[in-house]
């Protein structure tokens, strides 16, 4: 049973060797096409960690009643927060609102705000849906509340972020899958032609006796190994090229304020991706050239 | 041993290839198929060892049931036939031993009983020295005996032969006769489809004889009876 398994394990990498310049090829379309397919997956994490870091940034305001007691403006809050789809509500009181005014408008501009004999401005509340797509709903029904005046409608600018975003989440989709559809090609052709040779070999394989797993094994091996060495290379070359770039960058997407995917976790996400691409792919190889001659 | 019962065989094409072929070989005979090209001596040969299927008819070989031997059983009955071509269908880039072992590797033998075995049946066809060499750099005669080594490997009970010395010149053609003779010597069946009258004459074997699909003669002690 031992001797079987270490004999499809040689045959595959002896296959390999003896079939030098297809296996090259079938490497090399497997390396360039996973390459290409690492590269997209890089900016694709990365595009979604800004997407869920601009939504998780999505709040909206609600004022008030300029008369309302904080202690109204608490309740309000209370009831707000108990709203399923309500993640958190901050309470800027009028004192508050009206000290971070006057940081924002300077010390010049305070000695307007204080000609005011009482404070004008309404208690503020931050609202943070659980769900940043969910916001405008949840800033509707919060319009509805008791006690609350004015909402700032969030539609638009959420719906611009997200818009973005998913046209940019789709153009990625839309891309990753057209790689790896032309990666199958690709190493499907280069396997066809590698094939033709192995006919006569299938053949005789199966005259000596041989069952057909006996026979498919090695071809999986082979595709295997290709396929294994196929990601290997890509992952190793996009790491290091990350890893530098993260660290010119410092972890940031430059002008930004954006942070990127860490080097080490994106080099684990890839790494696991594309070498679980590379062994499908090679299995897949593998037992489909020598699906056909086991009809015999 | 092997047991033909009214078999015919039509392919898809439309060829019929067999009409109603009935035979009886016994262990330890020596047969040669004979006829002209495109007779059916081929499509007899594939039977046996189940390349082809019968359209109608039974086949019994080494008992098994060729028309009822489900698909995964069929290496089962090659491993109990050795089958030499005319074309050697050696591996070209495995070296006469590894051609060898090739064919104990498929029943899982152990790598030092393959070893044993592989040097054993090269030096029954005297290749002991040229066991390394890859087939290019064997002449057309040696090729035939790693062919006939690897046939040998398994101590099949049958040996099927298709114009095993098709390809090779006169000479060489004796020495590979004489191996089979060898061979059947100690008890293992021979099935032969030639075109040499030479041999066939002056073996002096059972002759079957098959022309467009059908027995026309089977002699024991025949001889080759055509003119070309």
């Amino acid at each position: 049973m031992m001797t079987k398994w270490v004999r499809h394990l040689r045959e595959g990498i002896r296959n390999v060797i003896r079939n030098g310049w297809m296996s090259f090829a079938a490497l090399s379309a497997v390396i360039v096409t996973l390459a290409v397919l690492g590269f997209s997956l890089i900016l694709t994490f990365n595009v979604q960690q800004m997407s869920t870091s601009v939504a998780n940034q999505l709040e909206f305001s609600a004022f008030l009643d300029v008369n309302a007691s904080n202690q109204i403006g608490q309740q309000v809050a209370d009831q707000i927060r108990q709203m399923p789809d309500v993640s958190s509500v901050q309470v800027i009181s009028k004192n508050e609102g009206m000290a971070e005014m006057k940081k924002e408008l300077g010390s010049e501009m305070s000695d307007v705000l204080n000609a005011f004999k009482q404070n004008p401005l309404p208690i503020q509340l931050v609202v943070k849906p659980k769900d940043p797509h969910e916001i405008t709903a949840v800033a509707d029904q919060v319009k509805l509340i008791h006690g609350i005046a004015a909402v700032r409608d969030p539609h638009q600018l959420a719906s611009a972020i997200f818009r973005t975003l998913d046209v940019i989440r789709d153009v990625g989709v839309v891309f990753v899958v057209a790689l790896l559809i032309t990666s199958m090609f690709l190493i499907s052709n280069t396997i066809r032609i590698t094939i033709f040779s192995r006919r006569r070999e299938i053949e005789i394989m199966k005259l000596v006796g041989a069952t057909n797993w006996f026979i498919r094994w090695p071809f999986i091996v082979e595709g295997m190994l290709i396929g294994f060495f196929g990601s290997i290379i890509p992952v190793a070359l996009l790491a290091v090229g990350y890893r530098s770039l993260y660290a010119h960058a410092k972890g940031q997407f430059s002008g930004l304020a954006f942070p990127l995917v860490p080097a080490g976790t994106l080099t684990i996400k890839l790494a696991v991706i594309l070498v679980a691409i590379g062994l499908v792919i090679g299995l897949w190889g593998g037992t489909m050239s020598v699906r056909k001659f086991l009809r015999v | 041993m092997i047991e033909m019962q009214d078999v015919w065989k039509e392919y898809p094409n439309g060829t019929q290839a067999l009409n109603g072929i009935s035979v009886h070989i016994q262990k330890g005979e020596f047969v040669y198929v004979v006829g002209p090209s495109g007779a059916g001596k081929s499509t007899f040969i594939k039977l046996m060892y189940r390349e082809v299927r019968p359209t109608k008819g039974h086949i019994f070989v080494n008992g098994f049931n060729i028309e009822r031997l489900k698909d995964r059983k069929i290496p089962l009955l090659r491993r109990s036939i050795g089958v030499v071509f005319q074309d050697f269908k050696l591996l070209p880039k495995l070296t006469a031993a590894e051609n060898v072992a090739f064919a104990l590797e498929v029943i899982g033998l152990s790598p030092r009983q393959i070893r044993k075995r592989v040097a054993d049946v090269l030096a029954q066809v005297g290749l002991e020295d040229k066991m390394n060499m890859l087939p290019s750099q064997l002449s057309g005669g040696e090729q035939q005996r790693v062919a006939v080594a690897r046939s040998l490997a398994n101590n099949p009970a049958v040996i099927i032969a298709d114009e095993p010395t098709g390809n090779l010149d006169p000479d060489t053609s004796w020495g590979i006769m004489r191996l089979f003779q060898r061979i059947n010597d100690r008890g293992t069946t021979i099935v032969m489809a030639t075109h040499n009258r030479e041999i066939v004459n002056s073996m002096r074997r059972r002759v079957i004889a098959i022309e467009q699909g059908t027995i026309v003669r089977d002699e024991q002690r025949g001889n080759y009876g055509y003119d070309d």
